[in-house]
């Protein structure tokens, strides 16, 4: 007897293997994983890796272009600038994952009770259109510059500005799973709605929120950056990407390298972010492929 | 009906599709010939390759599927070795389809007369003024109601019966040679449904029309076809006039299909189901597929593959038993 | 038709009813007393209590909530500390300018996202999509303000093109004004050139793959006019939504590009008085630019509803 096989087909596995699996084989995936592994090792490890304290001034070496020296140039304090944006990748990233963070819990906790109970969806969903109507980089700036600027307040600022689009999504994907048989099955066999809400909604709404957060993360990068070149982001002297090419607009004509560098570290970090969730989004969520 | 002596209209030889990427066959070795205004009736359960056989024959094969070998030829004109724009321009020409879903398979944002009248346009040239009036005369050849209304209408705004009338106009739009069916009756109810079969056969006999009718039910293919393929797993099982099928059938998977359909006449017994499922693609057997579920298996059959071999007149079987599970004699290709 | 009309016009309302509070709102959040950032220390409780007065603090909450509705129904958004002057004006002075912007911006945004999508669906992929997706992620993942320094070094310092900032007025010099609001209006647009291409390109191969393309196909109809005839107008439904977020987009980018180019619009208006504190410039100019973010996306639902007959229906 002679079988016909195509292709010798893995063994089934559980659904989270599959998932793993399927992300391994994901180019978008891998590259932005590696990009923002890459950049979180360098934050992490900034005071090993970094040639020169980013804070320290030296009049002697204010300005000086990029060279064997100094890879990345100085800035008009005479401070390294590679140091300085190594460095700045920790707050930067410290505020991307923050707001990411924040946004993830806000965002999930509005949208689950929006989509779970019909009698608040309405009113949740409208406030949530009335902050989205707000440009978000605007409100961010407005809510950043009210409350004072600080690292915890920037973080309130743009979670502020991203949680009313993550609490849509996270509600609808309750909304599509509250009507299904499995929902009303539990419910026959007595589950209270938090559990309902708790064991059988949301482990669904996982997937979309978790490729959400991952855009939310790149856009709180950018933002943060926007947010200190008009002058309410984190407060020196501290570096943030942001911050660095905020201090260098004034020297732009005499020394662009203080703001070509960091900007290029923002673009690498958020390239790599917004890999990373093309990579999670095909596979945890394929309705929205692109 | 259909003279042995005619030309054929439509004859498919030695088609086989695989799965571009893993190379996992999906139609095998499929032949027949249509001979004009003809009804060819095609079985199978869901997953046999019906519809793939369909959209072979149109050149209309989705991107991951390919035509490894085999040949289309349509009125003598070989389309599988021209290029695909000659088979494009016999599309909506000599050869037109109905699809199963009415609902999809219309341009919802596009008014149903518009959609008639582009291929009228197109295809017969005739002007936009001539194209609308000609809608309205096919809007009336299919039996919509109100057609004058209905032409400037949407497809939403139509029941799925009428959507599907409309598919049947756009079809005819340009006079077709050969006709392929779907399943142009399933996404309907049963009402619906005989009235689109009484439409069909109307047409095929004012028009001499060819008809491939794809189906996965008995009954639809007892009242409309001439002559029965029956495909099992991407294989033809049994090819056979309708009577033949249905009073003598060889192949033991035509029996099985016959038992399961339930006798509205007689005592209502059990449910006859046939064990076990069609083969998933890529996990078929090189022998005889339908041996894992087939009650007359013999050692041969998980050993050799049976050809199609004419049992008598114009019935053939691929099965070894009609033929005393010898390989038999003479293989119609 | 008109119902589907009623209906979003009331759910618009609400909204702007939200808006305008959270708006006035804003005030709310700020720790201590708002008169604080005008004022310092040396200042007498008369002058406090003045500029309390002038920015209404002195009244219930009610009571300012009434007087901002009051106001806002009229028109006039309050009167700017610093400017010395009504807000609504001083909004309406610069409207032009940020209306060109961002209109262009939005204008090259659709032309080049739009062309750029239907290419990759087109030739989805092969390397003109992966082409095309490449540059639209690269797009995406730029700060804004700093594409724009980067631009205005090459194009403005190195070469000489163009001025590095300021604004000219189309009334008194077209050229002048096509010099000074390109650039900015170009840099605005290459952030969302990315995104628009991004969901075109999503929404054409979605429309592709649907059973009426298949229809067309078996209709014999030139691929041309598969996709111009059956896949871009139902591709553009979805489109016409995108067109709406990019607007919003702008309104917010514009008001950092503003800032990066120097050009005295709306938006350098609202960074100013945000970051002096100007609370009615702030909660005026928020104000301002929701309705505006709300206005569009109106015309948007409206467009949906005349593109795509089954909206009507509902």
């Amino acid at each position: 007897m002679s079988i016909a096989i195509a292709k010798p087909e893995l063994a089934p596995r559980s659904p989270t293997m599959i998932v793993i699996v399927r992300l391994f084989q994901s180019r978008s995936f891998l590259i932005g994983a590696a990009l923002v592994l890459a950049i979180a090792l360098v934050a992490v490890f900034a005071d090993v890796l970094s040639p020169y304290d980013p804070l320290r001034n030296s009049f002697r070496t204010r300005l000086r272009p990029p060279d064997s020296t100094f890879w990345f140039g100085t800035d008009h304090f005479g401070r390294d600038i590679l140091s300085r944006v190594i460095h700045g990748a920790r707050i930067s990233l410290v505020i991307g994952l923050m707001t990411a963070l924040l946004t993830g819990i806000a965002g999930t906790m509005i949208g689950a009770v929006a989509g779970f109970f019909p009698t608040l969806d309405n009113p949740i969903m409208r406030l949530m259109d009335a902050l989205m109507a707000f440009p978000a980089i605007v409100l961010a700036i407005a809510v950043a510059a009210v409350l004072g600027a600080s690292v915890v307040n920037v973080i309130i600022a743009l979670s502020i500005a991203t949680t009313p689009h993550t609490a849509r999504i996270v509600r609808a994907s309750v909304l599509v799973v509250r009507e299904r048989e499995f929902i009303e099955a539990a419910r026959a066999l007595g589950a209270s709605d938090l559990r309902v809400l708790c064991r059988h909604v949301m482990p669904n709404a996982f997937g979309p929120l978790i490729v959400r957060l991952t855009y939310v993360f790149a856009t709180a990068i950018l933002a943060e950056a926007a947010l200190s070149f008009i002058g309410v982001g984190p407060p020196p002297p501290a570096p943030s990407f942001g911050s660095i090419i905020a201090q260098g607009r004034d020297f732009i004509t005499e020394a662009p390298w203080i703001t070509i560098f960091p900007g290029l570290a923002i673009i690498v970090s958020v390239l790599g972010l917004n890999l990373l969730g093309d990579g999670l989004r095909d596979v945890l969520d394929p309705r929205m492929r692109t | 009906m259909s003279g042995d002596m005619q030309r054929p209209i439509l004859s498919v030889q030695g088609l086989t599709t695989v799965l571009a990427r893993s190379g996992a066959t999906i139609l095998e070795d499929i032949s027949f010939s249509l001979t004009p205004g003809e009804v060819l009736g095609v079985v199978g359960e869901s997953g046999s390759g019906k519809s793939m056989l369909a959209l072979s024959i149109m050149g209309l094969l989705p991107n991951v599927v390919r035509r490894s070998r085999g040949i289309v030829s349509l009125d003598g004109d070989e389309l599988t070795a021209q290029s695909p724009d000659h088979w494009r321009e016999k599309r909506g020409r000599d050869l037109a389809m109905i699809f199963q879903e009415p609902m999809t398979a219309l341009n919802p944002v596009m008014r149903v007369g518009n959609q008639i009248a582009e291929v009228l346009r197109r295809r017969r040239g005739l002007s936009g003024y001539e194209a609308s009036k000609e809608a309205l005369n096919l809007l009336r050849l299919v039996e919509i109601p109100s057609p004058e209304k209905r032409i400037s209408a949407y497809p939403y705004e139509l029941s799925g019966g009428m959507r599907q009338r409309v598919m049947i106009a756009i079809a005819l739009a340009a006079d077709p040679k050969v006709l392929i069916a779907d399943e142009p009756t399933t996404a309907l109810d049963v009402t619906v449904q005989a009235q689109i079969l009484d439409l069909l056969r109307k047409l095929r006999r004012d028009r001499g029309l060819s008809l491939l009718f794809i189906t996965h039910d008995l009954g639809v293919i007892a009242e409309i076809a001439d002559r029965v393929m029956v495909l099992y797993a991407g294989r033809v099982a049994e090819i056979a006039p309708v009577r033949s099928i249905f009073d003598d059938p060889q192949h033991p998977y035509t029996q099985a299909l016959l038992a399961s359909i339930p006798d509205m006449k007689g005592p209502r017994g059990r449910l006859v189901t046939i064990e076990g499922s069609v083969p998933a693609i890529g996990g078929m057997l090189e022998a005889c597929r339908f041996s894992p579920r087939c009650p007359f298996r013999r050692d041969i059959c998980e050993w050799e593959r049976p050809h199609l071999g004419v049992v008598s007149g114009q019935q053939a079987a691929a099965c070894f038993r009609p033929f005393g599970y010898e390989q038999p004699l003479e293989a119609v290709i | 038709m008109s119902r589907f009309l009623v209906k979003r016009l009331a759910g618009a309302f609400v909204v702007l009813v939200l808006v305008s509070l959270m708006s006035f709102a804003i005030i709310w959040l700020v720790p201590g007393d708002p008169t604080a950032a005008f004022l310092d220390t040396s200042a007498t409780p008369d002058q406090v209590a003045r500029l309390r007065q002038q920015l209404g603090l002195d009244r219930p909450i009610a009571m300012q909530m009434l007087d901002w509705y009051a106001r806002i129904v009229q028109g006039d958004l309050g009167h700017s500390i610093l400017l010395n002057r009504s807000v609504t004006a001083a909004i309406l002075e610069r409207l032009p300018v940020t209306l060109s912007l961002a209109g262009l911006a939005l204008a090259f945004a659709l032309v080049m996202g739009v062309l750029a999508g239907i290419v990759a669906a087109v030739h989805h992929n092969r390397w003109p999509d992966q082409l095309v997706m490449s540059l639209a992620l690269f797009g995406l993942s730029v700060p804004d303000f700093w594409l724009g320094i980067m631009l205005i070094l090459l194009f403005a310092v190195k070469l000489g093109l163009f001025p590095t900032g300021g604004y000219v007025p189309f009334s008194e010099d077209p050229f002048g004004w096509a010099g000074t609001i390109i650039m900015p209006a170009l840099t605005l647009a290459i952030i969302q050139v990315g995104f628009v291409a991004r969901m075109t390109r999503a929404s054409m191969l979605e429309i592709l793959n649907q059973d009426f393309i298949r229809t067309a196909d078996a209709k014999g109809l030139k691929r041309a006019e598969i996709m111009l005839r059956h896949g871009l107008p139902n591709a553009l439904i979805p489109i016409l939504t995108v067109g709406g977020i990019v607007a919003g987009a702008l309104l917010g980018g514009a008001v950092i590009i503003e800032q990066v180019y120097s050009i005295p619009g709306v938006g350098r208006l609202i960074i100013g008085g945000i970051l002096s504190r100007d609370y009615p410039v702030i909660q005026g100019g928020l104000l301002f630019l929701a309705v505006i973010y709300l206005t569009v996306n109106l015309v948007v639902d409206i467009l949906y509803a005349v593109a795509d007959p089954r909206v009507r229906l509902e």
